[in-house]
């Protein structure tokens, strides 16, 4: 079995003293979270990870909180079982960020616990349910050579799933994940079987590769098991002696593969997965010293094996970027030497355009990492640092434990692969806007220089050339939107995180007011940078319950015009007072006089700092902001 | 590797899966006289076992074990 994913090695081995740290957690008091996830951030084998689960569940029955891990809890629906699963989970999780609670039905009531409304699973307020089936879940007949009887079956699969599906979102409105179907490793045939239409595996191939176009369809989730037991090899993947045993879906050597994978997907629903990579430069964007070896000397062409290995991870990289992940670079190095590979070696896959932070300088990593991280206006927990050198990673890690620092092993041809494997960037959705992202970032670079130039900043604002789109949520938003709520932290109001179906939810209930806003300007469209959702609460009153922005258009006066635009839909819908409300994190402090800034009164202020705020509606009249306003899609008399 | 040796990297892997480092191996002990002996430990307990002597047991093996001295006298047959 390949231990880079068996033994999960791109994380830290565990200390020898693993378990007495782990004892000693009830004495520690503080931030017991981050002491947690701590712990779980070293490659735990399955002991490990149950014996560290069970001292989270005694920390929670003593009532301690698990601040900041963010809560969420996972109905699981299975075939199989599942018991020896749920301590790596809530475990794993950790590892993510989240506190995981998992709610777990008998074993094998998949169907009864989906479709009765007083089942476990619906009574359950899960945030999300996880059904773990495997093949053998199915109703599967196999049909040698009849495409007709085969497709049948195939289309009574995916009914099977849609109607488990239904069940979940008419009585508990939770997050569905699907797994995909891990094929056994025993062929009827040998090769033919995934050519001949109706055996088990061309069966379980359609059923797939349909499930996974429903799932994007239908805004659920998909868990690749039939990816992951790939990865590992399907011989790996299954054990037919502990199925037989105790009805393990798998071999319990991939336990901790599988429950990372489940916590990665969680995490990414609630909005934690990393945003950007820290490259380190020698030995790891490329081969030897630049310092040292100069333009001619480092290895970083192909048809030099260490070249093409070095080659590999800056392709990896400028993967990540196209799908909008944030480039940085950290090196220990002149500024002017550092870049001179970027701008003259002829081979080098990546450029100075696709680095949005470039810190070459002899500051320590942990100081330029932290660096990086103001400049992007990013959390420490979004960084990924990538570095060849262990007491690099080691003093980062130290310093910084919220940045993910993948362990390298010695041979840098599988550098790209351990990157990989870890899945910090773990997506649940994408959204066009992701393509543009990474760039979005540099083009800020370019308005910070011109701010500096145009010499005033209402000339500056005037300059750009801003077109503000106000929209009503819709389905074709609602991939951004969902997005935007479960992952912006600092200019948030209330950091109220909810999922596609209560993103949905409040999309088609027509008291509830919505808006999705778009900014252009002359460097290029910014795309969704804010969102906001009004209720109503007593008559005539809008609670905001939601008002965000990314911080991209921080400064520009985007804050008023959105005012302006819920006060028009107030006045046509006969509102009268708009409440808004603060509550603080320890992200969002700089939004803390956001509604004082626009002329709310303050009502209240709460022990914990949260704040109420109100302003009348006839008499409100914000500041008019340099820009042009276009109102897409509101229904003229929607009555709220 | 001879039966005290056996019983002492037992012990070690016992305080691991049950997470409890009171329990005291004897040849009599059985899965009802330990604190959370149930059958999914029992597979974990095999499992850890079987990697950290480098063995694997048969599945009619794995059926037939009823008590501590049992496990000693099966691994000791196959060291």
């Amino acid at each position: 079995m390949n231990p880079l994913y068996a033994e999960l090695q791109w994380l830290p081995p565990a200390p020898a003293s693993f378990s007495a740290l782990v004892k000693d957690l009830g004495h520690r008091s503080g931030a017991i979270g981050e002491q947690l996830r701590a712990l779980a951030s070293y490659a735990l084998d399955l002991n490990q990870l149950t014996k560290l689960a069970k001292a989270i569940g005694k920390l929670r029955s003593e009532g301690r909180p698990l601040t900041p891990l963010a809560p969420f809890r996972l109905a699981i629906l299975s075939n199989s079982t599942s018991d020896l699963l749920v301590p790596p989970l809530v475990a794993s999780a950790v590892r993510h960020g989240v506190a995981l609670e998992v709610v777990q039905p008998c074993y094998d009531q998949v169907a009864q616990e989906a479709l009765s409304p007083d089942s476990q699973v619906n009574r359950s307020k899960a945030d999300a349910v996880l059904f773990a089936l495997d093949y053998r879940a199915l109703p599967l007949k196999t049909s040698l050579g009849d495409i007709e009887a085969a497709s049948a079956t195939v289309q009574g699969v995916l009914g099977y799933l849609q109607t488990l599906r239904e069940g979940i979102k008419k009585h508990v409105n939770a997050v569905c994940i699907f797994q995909s179907f891990a094929p056994p490793a025993e062929p009827q045939f040998g090769s033919l079987d995934r050519a001949l239409p109706g055996t088990l595996r061309w069966l379980l191939d359609e059923i797939n590769r349909e499930l996974a176009a429903y799932v994007l369809a239908s805004g659920d989730v998909l868990l690749d098991v039939a990816g992951l037991a790939e990865t590992v090899g399907l011989a790996n993947w299954h054990d037919p002696q502990l199925w037989n045993l105790a009805k393990l879906p798998f071999s319990d050597r991939l336990i901790p593969l599988y429950a990372d994978h489940v916590a990665r997907t969680v995490s990414a629903l609630r909005g934690k997965s990393r945003k950007a990579l820290i490259l380190d430069l020698d030995n790891t964007v490329w081969g030897g010293v630049i310092g040292d070896d100069g333009l001619e000397g480092i290895q970083v062409a192909q048809g030099d094996a260490r070249g093409e290995a070095h080659l590999a991870v800056q392709r990896y990289a400028l993967e990540l970027r196209q799908r909008g992940i944030i480039l940085a670079v950290s090196s220990k190095n002149t500024d002017e030497v550092a870049r001179t590979p970027f701008e003259k070696h002829p081979e080098m896959l990546l450029r100075l355009e696709h680095i949005a932070v470039f810190q070459a300088n002899w500051n320590d990593k942990a100081t330029n990492i932290q660096a990086i991280a103001d400049e992007l206006s990013l959390g420490l927990d979004a960084m990924v640092f990538l570095d060849d050198n262990p007491a690099e990673r080691g003093l980062v890690r130290k310093l910084l434990p919220q940045v993910a620092v993948p362990e390298l092993p010695e041979d840098p041809a599988y550098y790209a692969r351990t990157l990989a494997a870890g899945g910090y960037f773990e997506a649940v959705s994408f959204a066009q806007e992701d393509l543009k992202r990474a760039g979005f970032y540099q083009d800020n670079a370019c308005r910070a220089s011109l701010q500096k130039q145009a010499g005033g900043v209402d000339a500056y604002l005037a300059s750009l050339e801003m077109t503000i789109t106000f929209q009503p949520f819709d389905s074709t938003g609602r991939a951004r939107i969902v997005q935007l709520i479960n992952k912006s932290n600092q200019y948030n109001l209330t950091t109220r995180r909810y999922t596609d179906p209560e993103v949905e939810e409040a999309e088609c209930d027509p008291s509830v007011f919505t808006l999705q806003v778009r900014l252009s300007d002359i460097f290029g469209d910014n795309g969704m940078i804010s969102v906001v959702i009004c209720r109503p609460c007593e008559a005539g009153v809008w609670e905001i319950d939601t008002w965000l922005m990314s911080c991209r258009v921080l400064g520009r006066k985007v804050e008023h015009e959105i005012l302006r635009e819920i006060l028009k839909h107030a006045r046509a819908a006969g509102i009268r007072k708009l409440a808004g409300t603060y509550r603080p994190t320890e992200r969002n402090g700089l939004v803390a006089d956001h509604y004082l800034k626009l002329g709310f009164t303050k009502m209240s202020e709460e022990e914990g700092g949260l704040t109420r705020w109100d302003l009348p509606v006839a008499e409100a009249e914000p500041e008019n902001a340099p820009m042009k306003v276009v109102s897409l899609g509101f229904a003229p008399a929607k009555g709220y | 590797m001879d039966e005290s040796q056996i019983y002492a990297l037992l012990a070690k892997i016992f305080e691991d899966v049950f997470d409890d480092d009171s329990i005291v191996l004897r040849p009599g002990l059985s899965a009802k006289d330990v604190d959370g002996w149930d059958s999914l430990t029992h597979i974990r307990l095999l499992l850890t076992i079987e990697r950290a002597f480098k063995i694997k047991f048969s599945t009619s093996e794995i059926g037939k074990l009823a008590n501590v001295g049992d496990l000693v006298a099966l691994i000791q047959s196959r060291i």
